[in-house]
């Protein structure tokens, strides 16, 4: 298999997530374009870890997925509790700290 | 040295062309590219969650490629088990309606212009500098990694890294509780 299969198809899922990162207006769907994101890190990472034959890559994927875990409890909190006093998950209104 | 090891990592591959594994890598990899445009371009965003079901499947059949069974494992209990579990929560608590939401995507010409200008460049950019690092170096996963390495990796190597993340992973569900609790 070619190395540069799998950084491609990291490469095109990192781009597509950045687009719906920017793109999206809507708080829950600009985090799952994050999570896009980092799967692509994710397969960058186990394929370099198979490339070198190296069991870091695997750790440090295994340390991404539980950041990942922990960034959208985190996150989906968040978003709640801003529609819970904006009655709106709109992230181009979450303007209140504009000097 | 990257370099030295590629071409190391060349010169042992040997006749075998990898027909079978390179057949399903296309298959699986055009099925994560179609749903992952869905994931950003859908205006359903339950459709969204589901199609983004899809990706993370795909990604763990890749692992499975990429022969590390462990984490192909952890990404289908974690993502597809509780993280997607945890976004549709979010979209139930976060709309009166299952539907449609127009009004929260920027408009056409802004998503045009992101695309155009910031995601397609990177691509491009992304890919030639791979092409240029790593052009048709060629490997094979080996040896599979198996499950008691990575454990004895982890409980070894990366010690102090997997306490930290585990401090890291309940003060985030601490705080998640705190931050969406009622009161």
């Amino acid at each position: 298999m070619l190395l540069n299969q799998f950084l491609f198809l990291a490469a095109i899922l990192f781009c597509i997530g950045m687009y719906g990162v920017l793109a999206r207006r809507n708080g829950v769907m600009v985090l799952m374009s994050v999570e896009l994101i980092l799967n692509a890190v994710n397969i960058n990472l186990v394929a370099f870890g198979a490339f070198n034959n190296n069991i870091g890559g695997h750790v440090f994927a295994l340390f991404v997925v539980a950041v990942a875990a922990a960034e959208v409890a985190v996150g989906l909190a968040l978003v709640l509790m801003i529609y819970r006093n904006r009655k709106s998950i709109d992230v181009e209104e979450l303007d209140a700290l504009r000097g | 040295m990257l370099l030295a090891q590629a071409t190391q990592a060349a010169e042992t591959v040997t006749d075998q062309t990898w027909v079978a594994q390179n057949v399903f890598f296309g298959i699986i990899a055009f099925l994560m590219i179609v749903a992952a445009v869905r994931v950003v371009t859908t205006k359903n965003v339950v459709h969204a969650a589901l199609w983004l079901v899809i990706v993370l499947a795909g990604a763990a059949a890749q692992y499975i490629l990429l022969a590390a069974e462990f984490i192909a494992i952890v990404q289908i209990i974690v993502y597809i088990g509780a993280i997607i579990v945890l976004f549709l929560f979010g979209i139930m608590l976060t709309r009166a309606e299952i539907g449609t939401e127009n009004h929260l995507d920027n408009s056409r010409n802004t998503r045009l212009a992101i695309a155009g200008g910031v995601s397609l460049p990177l691509l491009l950019l992304l890919g030639y500098v791979l092409w240029d690092a790593f052009e048709d170096v060629k490997f094979i996963p080996a040896t599979v990694q198996r499950t008691s390495d990575v454990g004895d990796a982890i409980f070894g190597n990366y010690l102090i890294a997997f306490e930290a993340v585990s401090v890291l992973l309940t003060a985030a569900l601490i705080g998640a509780i705190v931050l969406a609790r009622r009161d």
